[in-house]
C-alpha cells in the first residue's frame, strides 16, 4: 500500500496536520510565530549535521532545535536586547551556519530546494514511522500539559496561583515545537513549517466560538490544505511546502467571509 | 490564638524588590481557616505584592512563606486576556479545574451572572467581568481564596451584595480569605484582622485596633478612622421598631 510515493505522502502529510493542528492553535494564542520560525531556520544546520555525521535527521533536528530554544531563553536572560531581535539573530544566524556547512559538504549532493519547500518524492516509510509515532506522542504529552498550558495561555498568575506549574508545562511546549519540526520537515520544507501552523490555526480562529473548536477546526484545515495542496503538488508538478501553504491561504480566505458576516451581525 | 492546623498561609517578614527597589518589605501574617485578613493602604503600598508574595507568583523574596494548601481561588486585581482566544464564560470557569455543570452554574447564579455563561469573554463588561472572576475563584470551593478589590467596577448595590457574599462563603466553606480593598466601609464590618501596608506594615490588628492606631490616623486621616471605629459597636443609639436609628 506504501509503494505508491503518492500515498506515503498522503499519509504522512495526514500524520503532520493531526499534530501541527492543536500545535497551531497555541502557536497563535501564545504568539509564537517567530519563535516557531527561529527554530525551522536552524533546522537546516540540524540537518547538515545529520549528512555529515550519518544520524536520523529527524532526530539531529530535533535536538538542534531544542538547543537553539535553550538557547534563546538563556539569551533574553542576560541580554538587554528585545526578544524579536534575539529571535532574528539565532533564525538567521543558524540558517547561515548550516548553508555554509553544507558548501563545505561537496561530497553529499544536496537537494536544497527539496529542503526548504518539501519534497514528496522524498518521504519514506521509515519517514511515515518517525511521523506517526512521533506525532502520537507528541499528541499524548500536549494532552497531559494541556490545562496548566492554557490556564498560562490565558493568565499566567492565575495558572501559578493555582497551583499548576506553568513554567513546566512551557519548557514542555517548546520541547514539542523543535519536535514537530523534526518531524514535518521532510513534507512541508524549513521555510514553510510555520505556515502549517499558523494559517490553519488562523483560520479556525475566524469561525471559532470556543478554544476546542478551534482546536477542531484547525486540524480539518490543517488536513484539507495537505489533501488539496498534494493533489495539486502532483498536477502542476509544484513543491509540497508550497502547495499545502498555498491551499491553506485559500481556506483561510474562505473564512474571511465568514468573519465578515459575524461582524456585521454584532452591529 | 488557634491550632497550627488552622494556618492556610503564612508570612514571615516577607518582602519583594525588583531592581533593588523594595516593593513591600517585613510583612508577616498569617490566614486560617475561616478568618478574613484585609490589606489595606494607599497606592502602591505593596497590597497587591503582599498578595502575590502569598500565592507563590514572586518566587526570589525575601523572608519565607509557607503555603498549607494548594487549593486557591485567586481574583487578581488587573488581569489581562489575550483576545486572540476564543473564551467563552463557562470556558473561563473550568480553567484551572474541571467543574460539573451544576457547579459553574451555582457560582454564577451566585455572583448574579448566570445569563452571561454563553457569553464570550471579550464582550463583557467591567463589572460583569468582575463578577465572572469572582464566580470563578469560588467555584473550585477553594481552601484559601485571595481577592484583590474583587468588587472593582461593580456597582453600588451589587458591590454590596458581593461582600455579603464573600463573607457567606467564608462561614460556608470554612475557607480563609485574603481580601484586599479600599472601601473601608463595606469591609470592616466582616474583618478579622487587617493589616495596614504602607511599603511595610504600619499597623495590624482587628479593625477597631487598627482604627485607633496613630500610623494608621496619620496615613489615612481622621475621616477614616472615624469609619473604621463605627463598626466597633459602641451604642450610642439604638434601633426602633421601624429600623431607624434614634440617638441616645
Amino acid at each position: 500500500m506504501f509503494d505508491d510515493f503518492f500515498i506515503r505522502a498522503l499519509v504522512a502529510g495526514i500524520g503532520v496536520a493531526l499534530v501541527t493542528g492543536p500545535l497551531g492553535c497555541f502557536v497563535i494564542w501564545r504568539r509564537l510565530s517567530y519563535f516557531g520560525d527561529t527554530l525551522a531556520h536552524s533546522a537546516l544546520l540540524g540537518v547538515t549535521l545529520a549528512f555529515t555525521m550519518e544520524f536520523n535527521i529527524a532526530l539531529s533536528v530535533f535536538i538542534i532545535s531544542s538547543l537553539i530554544a535553550l538557547t534563546l531563553i538563556q539569551l533574553q536572560k542576560r541580554t538587554n536586547l528585545p526578544g524579536d531581535a534575539l529571535l532574528g539573530l539565532l533564525a538567521h544566524s543558524s540558517l547561515a551556519v548550516g548553508l555554509v556547512v553544507i558548501g563545505f559538504l561537496t561530497f553529499i549532493r544536496f537537494d536544497i530546494m527539496g529542503l526548504l519547500f518539501g519534497d514528496i518524492l522524498a518521504v519514506t516509510v521509515d519517514d511515515l514511522l518517525i511521523i506517526w509515532i512521533g506525532g502520537a506522542i507528541i499528541l499524548l504529552i500536549l494532552k497531559l500539559i494541556w490545562k496548566p498550558l492554557f490556564a498560562s495561555t490565558v493568565n499566567y498568575e492565575l495558572a501559578e496561583a493555582e497551583g499548576l506549574n506553568p513554567d513546566r508545562a512551557k519548557a514542555i511546549f517548546t520541547i514539542l515545537m523543535a519536535a514537530i519540526i523534526a518531524i514535518s520537515i521532510k513534507m512541508v520544507g524549513l521555510l514553510l513549517i510555520t505556515g502549517m501552523l499558523i494559517i490553519p490555526a488562523a483560520m479556525a480562529r475566524n469561525i471559532s466560538t470556543s478554544p476546542q473548536k478551534m482546536v477542531v477546526y484547525s486540524i480539518i484545515g490543517g488536513l484539507l490544505s495537505v489533501i488539496l495542496g498534494l493533489f495539486s503538488s502532483l498536477e502542476f508538478n509544484t513543491s509540497s511546502g508550497p502547495s499545502i501553504i498555498t491551499a491553506a491561504l485559500l481556506l483561510f480566505i474562505l473564512s474571511m467571509f465568514k468573519i465578515k458576516q459575524t461582524i456585521k451581525l454584532k452591529n | 490564638m488557634s491550632s497550627n492546623q488552622n494556618i492556610l498561609v503564612k508570612l514571615k517578614d516577607a518582602g519583594f524588590k525588583i531592581n533593588d527597589k523594595w516593593l513591600v518589605q517585613g510583612v508577616s501574617l498569617q490566614v486560617e481557616k475561616g478568618k478574613i485578613v484585609t490589606l489595606i493602604g494607599p497606592n502602591g503600598s505593596g497590597k497587591s505584592t503582599t498578595a502575590k508574595i502569598a500565592l507563590g507568583i514572586y518566587k526570589k523574596i525575601e523572608g519565607a512563606v509557607e503555603k498549607f494548601t494548594n487549593n486557591v481561588g485567586y481574583v487578581p486585581q488587573k488581569i489581562s486576556i489575550d483576545w486572540t482566544l476564543p473564551l467563552r464564560v463557562h470556558d473561563f470557569m473550568v480553567l484551572t479545574e474541571n467543574l460539573k455543570s451544576e457547579t459553574i452554574d451555582e457560582a454564577l447564579s451566585l455572583t448574579g451572572v448566570i445569563h452571561l455563561k454563553d457569553k464570550n469573554l471579550g464582550d463583557l463588561s467591567g463589572g460583569e467581568f468582575q463578577r465572572v472572576l469572582l464566580a470563578r475563584a469560588i467555584s473550585k470551593k477553594p481552601d484559601l481564596l485571595v481577592l484583590d478589590e474583587p468588587v472593582q467596577g461593580v456597582d453600588f448595590t451589587g458591590e454590596i451584595a458581593l461582600y455579603e457574599l464573600i463573607k457567606k462563603i467564608s462561614d460556608e466553606l470554612n475557607c480563609g480569605i485574603l481580601l484586599i480593598s479600599h472601601d473601608l466601609h463595606t469591609v470592616m464590618s466582616a474583618t478579622d484582622h487587617v493589616v495596614c501596608l504602607n511599603g511595610h506594615v504600619c499597623c495590624s490588628g482587628s479593625p477597631t485596633d487598627v482604627a485607633k492606631n496613630d500610623e494608621y490616623k496619620a496615613l489615612f486621616g481622621e475621616q477614616a478612622s472615624q469609619i473604621l471605629s463605627r463598626y466597633e459597636h459602641k451604642h450610642d443609639h439604638i434601633h426602633t421598631d421601624e429600623g431607624k436609628i434614634k440617638k441616645n
